[in-house]
């Protein structure tokens, strides 16, 4: 038996055994999925410009905060998941000492109490941390436990997710909570929770929901609701963005009306048209191509992104792969769902095409994982 | 290392989770061609729909407001103009909290209650989303300047400029140029709704009323992109609006704020019209008001005031009609001459009161010393106003004579050319008081009739129309208030709608003209019933500078008892009216005048003197001397006086104070009716 056949034997284990390691590898960079996002990238700039109707300072931060975020992708991507994964405990109290600090301490920014001042760095919001670390410290749980989880496990997981979705949720920013929420609860579902736990907390969410709607929503979140299904019932309030977003949309026809050529956007019709209706400006500008385009665009890097969570040599990287892969397709079906008019308003941007480098910044670091993960130690078995 | 060490199958793990991954993934790949399937909704089903959504978002028509056309009197004056006015605007969407904005206006510049009031129901009137409402017209420039500073703390306000209507001459011209103000909705129907579609003022009175369509122009319109906020980003099309005409009106100011002035603090009417053309000079009435305070909106208190039920300054007097009193006395004169009822050297014998059956009429010499004017012919019963002359003649003519004769004149009709809101007065017959009440006439009510009294009733506008055609031996012209349209003079006069009066003898023109001059000067003789019964309170303290004629009229208000004491005082509401009609110069009439004197109690002494002191104003230059445009070139001064039988008049001057003492003041005051 020669070496190859030995390697062809191993089955998927062996199989990148003895395969002469490419540039990328040992720059530790994901070819496809660094392709994907700089395309990405830039259409998203091109939007950008014409939604800030060529704003130059406007475009100057934004492009600074896309080589920082690459830069820090690039720095991710040479860690070794490991080692995250064993700082993800001391990640994860530290992420919540911040959220607690940010309760006393914290400046107020657009209503809410999300920011926080520290010595030597610029003002950050803490909830942004934990959309890295909550989904790296569930996954370090149960990678280090047997899967499919056990009950008890599965309710400790679901502590480590409620405490930072509480404490941000009362900042309020009730939609950063649930997202964050949502990345740790996929790490569990990833897990291979029982389907029959999942649809029973399902049913019962779902027949709780009025209670709620009674007790807990504000009333701008039941107008948001309300809104989605009936959007002239307040056309000039929450209605307005959406009836202006729609209609930016369906005037965009299939090739749209050009770049720089949207006047919903252009003549100031459209609310928020450079950060979270953004896509509104795509689809009036480029169309139903544009669109087509830009999901096509988004299609690749998740499916390249759920490729490396398949491939990944761990349960630990699986999970954190798949969790951060799915959580960036929420934000993409959330942000285009809701200026499509099939999801309430609110407010999450469009990923990596808003305006923002708060944003941005926190994907890329989730993907500098995933290039790490599929470049390191890919011999390694455990 | 203590590390706990779990035992874990890694084929049944990776099993576990690339399931899930292959789920998730599926899940994921369905949710985006959902969305996929919402864009192709969006994008290709529904892109016609909001293809013109989005147009209509976009374009927008505008109409450009056409520049109001100005009004000038006869002499270049402005009367009304358009000036710059920078209101304060709000539009709700923008503003987010109205209340808080408004606060926030409040605290920056003066807002009053009623301010505040009135932007809440404009902001629930207004129809067109994204829209401003006023908040505060006439913006200072510091005011500006605060909001200017402010403006981060108010959204959806601006500061916009507009041209806004101003009467630069104020209250004097009220009644005659009138006002604009806010359209109404049942304006609106009456005027071509797209011609007023940016116009938010119209003509409310007067000529700004009556000459509306030629004022306000032919509207503009622009096709303009605009964005969210309403602002223009760019002029697609342009369609330049006709801007109105100017008017150039026939009033006088120099008259006009004399004949205020004259009125002093009475309250009253006087009209002036030019002889020759039919033009009214002047046209005032007072109390007036302030024709800015509507423009931009009156305030509750304000108009509160101008609606006091004594001093009514909303009323047009001049257009109004009231009793004439005796200034009929010249006109129905002219008519029995004419009808042949009477010669002029016809006499009759004034005991002090008429009787016609069981009912004594007392003339208004009665009153103060139970006499009468003895014998009377017809030039004394003018000039001395014998109403026993007049209640004899009325049993001779009639009623129905009478009102065939005055009607020429323009009596009991409207026959202004831009004066429509004027009364057409009252003029009776026999056929008129069947028709309105269904009763026969009785001959109590001609007698009241001859002395104008009873159911007749004038017009100022009427009387000094009725006085023109006297002056000018029965010349037609319209009464008219405009003079020229831009650069058109006014239309041709149709004289088959109003035929020139003619009579039997044109002398009789002289003949009343005559009497009518000596009503104010000195008659015959040395006493004081042979003088014109004016002549005391208008020429005898300074000569006239030119041959006036004229006519006094007291009317009573209300019946009064035959055991009244007329030494009470009366009180003001029950005091008769006092009118004097007037023009001159005899010879070259160039003005006709009606003077009225709302409870002025006695038409010799008040209103004469007003009517003086307006022919003075527009007749005589700045030396007091006549102007000389209005000189005629005169026969000879010997065919003057031998004609009108006037005693040298220049010797009269000097014993001209001692006059008034022989017709003491209050015996006047109180002896005046019918006089």
């Amino acid at each position: 038996m020669s070496s190859q056949d030995f390697i062809r034997h191993m089955g998927y284990i062996g199989k990148d055994l003895g395969r002469r390691k490419s540039v990328w590898e040992y720059l530790h960079i994901d070819f496809p999925l660094l392709v994907a996002l700089l395309i990405l990238l830039g259409f998203g700039l091109m939007v950008l410009y014409s939604a800030t109707d060529g704003n130059v300072s406007m475009m100057g931060r934004q492009v600074t905060f896309i080589i920082v975020s690459l830069g820090t992708m690039l720095f991710m991507a040479q860690l070794d998941v490991r080692i995250l994964r064993r700082w993800a405990p001391w990640m994860y109290l530290g992420g919540m000492a911040l959220l607690v600090a940010v309760i006393f301490y914290g400046s107020i920014g657009g209503g809410a109490r999300r920011w926080i001042d520290l010595p030597l760095l610029p003002r950050f919001q803490p909830s942004e941390i934990m959309k890295v670390v909550l989904p790296l410290c569930v996954a370090g749980y149960f990678s280090k436990r047997a899967i499919p989880p056990r009950f008890k496990h599965i309710f400790w997981a679901l502590v480590f997710i409620m405490l930072p979705t509480a404490l941000i949720a009362i900042q309020p920013d009730l939609g950063t909570a649930l997202l964050i929420a949502v990345s740790g609860l996929f790490v569990i579902l990833l897990a291979g929770i029982n389907w029959k736990l999942v649809f029973s907390f399902l049913g019962v969410t779902i027949l709780s929901s009025p209670a709620l709607w009674i007790f807990y929503m504000s009333d701008y979140q039941k107008q948001r609701v309300k809104t989605l299904f009936d959007p002239q019932s307040d056309p000039l309030g929450t209605g307005w963005n959406i009836i202006q977003s729609q209609t930016a949309i369906g005037s965009g026809g299939v090739f749209g009306k050009g770049w720089l050529n949207g006047v919903q956007s252009r003549l100031d019709f459209l609310p928020e048209g450079q950060t979270d209706f953004i896509v509104a400006v795509l689809a009036e500008e480029f169309g139903l191509l544009g669109m087509l385009f830009l999901l096509v665009l988004y299609i690749a890097i998740i499916g390249r992104g759920l490729y490396i969570a398949a491939m990944a040599q761990d349960t630990f990287s699986r999970l954190l792969a798949g969790s951060i892969i799915f959580t960036f397709f929420v934000y993409v079906f959330v942000n285009i769902g809701m200026v499509s008019g099939i999801l309430p308003v609110v407010g999450v941007p469009l990923p990596m095409v808003s305006l923002g480098g708060t944003s941005i910044l926190t994907l890329m670091v989730g993907f500098g994982i995933l290039m790490s993960i599929h470049t390191h130690n890919r011999t390694l078995i455990s | 290392m203590a590390e706990k060490i779990t035992i874990q199958d890694h084929q049944l793990e990776r099993q576990i989770v690339l399931s899930r991954i292959i789920v998730g993934g599926v899940i994921a790949f369905f949710l985006i061609l959902a969305l996929i399937a919402r864009l192709f909704f969006l994008q290709v089903n529904q892109h016609d729909y909001y293809s013109t959504k989005s147009d209509s978002y976009r374009i927008h028509v505008q109409p450009i407001v056409p520049t109001r056309g100005l009004i000038y009197d006869r002499n270049g004056t402005l009367l009304a103009e358009n000036v710059p006015s920078f209101t304060l605007t709000l539009v709700r969407e923008h503003a987010g909290d109205v209340e808080k904005v408004v606060d926030v206006i409040a605290s920056l510049i003066s807002l009053t209650e009623e301010d505040r009031e009135k932007i809440g129901s404009r902001l629930k009137n207004r129809s067109i989303p994204y829209s401003s409402v006023p908040v505060r017209f006439n913006l200072s420039e510091e005011e500006i300047a605060r909001i200017s500073v402010n403006q981060f703390r108010l959204p959806g306000v601006s500061v916009e400029a507009q041209l806004v209507r101003h009467y630069p001459e104020g209250e004097i011209f009220a009644h005659s140029v009138g006002y604009l103000g806010s359209i109404t909705e049942d304006e609106l129907k009456a005027v071509d709704p797209v011609n007023y579609s940016g116009t938010h003022q119209i003509g409310k009175q007067g000529i700004e009323r009556f000459y509306e369509d030629i004022l306000h122009g032919q509207v503009g319109y622009q096709t303009v992109e605009k964005n969210a906020r309403g602002q223009i980003m760019n002029v697609l099309d342009r369609t330049d609006p006709v801007p109105g005409q100017d008017i150039v009106l026939n009033l006088d100011s120099k008259i006009q704020k004399a004949a205020v002035e004259a009125l002093g603090d009475y309250r009253g009417a006087v009209v002036a019209i030019d002889p020759e053309s039919g033009g009214i000079l002047a046209l005032v009435s007072k109390p007036a008001y302030d024709p800015n305070l509507f423009v931009e909106g009156i305030s509750r208190k304000d108009y509160a005031s101008l609606n006091d039920p004594v001093e009514t300054p909303l009323f047009n007097r001049a257009l109004a009609k009231y009793a004439p009193g005796s200034t009929v006395k010249p006109f129905i004169s002219l008519a029995a001459l004419n009808g042949g009822y009477r010669t002029p050297e016809d006499t009759v014998y004034d005991p002090g009161y008429y009787q016609l059956g069981n009912h004594k009429h007392y003339d208004w010499t009665w009153w103060s010393n139970k006499t009468g004017h003895g014998t009377v012919d017809m030039q004394r019963a003018i000039y001395q106003s014998c109403n026993v002359y007049f209640w004899d003649l009325a049993m001779d003519m009639g009623i129905d004579q009478m009102h065939d004769f005055l009607f020429r004149f323009g009596f009991g009709r409207n026959v202004s050319l831009d004066l429509p809101q004027a009364s057409t007065g009252t003029l009776p017959s026999r056929e008129w008081k069947l028709n309105t009440m269904g009763e026969s006439w009785y001959p109590g009510e001609t007698i009241n009739s001859y002395v104008g009294q009873g159911y007749t009733e004038a017009t100022p506008l009427q009387l000094a129309t009725a006085t023109m055609l006297m002056s000018n031996k029965g010349k037609w012209y319209r009464p008219a208030v405009m003079k020229k349209i831009g650069t058109h003079s006014s239309p041709e006069f149709d004289s088959t709608f109003l035929p020139d009066i003619e009579i039997n003898n044109p002398d009789y023109w002289d003949f009343i003209a005559e009497s009518m001059e000596m009503v104010v000067n000195r008659g015959y003789g040395g006493e004081y019933r042979t003088y014109g019964s004016a002549y005391p309170y208008i020429a005898a303290a300074e000569p006239l500078k030119y041959r006036m004629a004229g006519k006094s009229g007291t009317a009573q208000v209300i019946a009064i008892p035959e055991n009244y004491d007329r030494a009470d005082e009366v009180p003001e509401k029950y005091r008769e009216h006092a009118w004097f009609i007037s023009f001159a110069p005899v010879d070259n009439p160039k003005i006709a005048l009606a003077v009225f004197v709302e409870h002025g109690e006695a038409g010799s002494s008040v209103a004469g003197p007003i009517a003086r002191n307006i022919l003075d104003a527009y007749l005589l230059d700045e030396q007091g001397e006549l102007k000389a445009e209005f000189i005629f070139p005169q026969i000879s001064e010997e065919d003057d006086e031998s004609e009108l039988t006037m005693p040298e008049k220049e010797s009269v001057v000097g014993s001209a104070s001692e006059i008034p003492e022989s017709l003491p003041e209050e015996k006047v005051n109180l002896v005046t009716v019918n006089q």
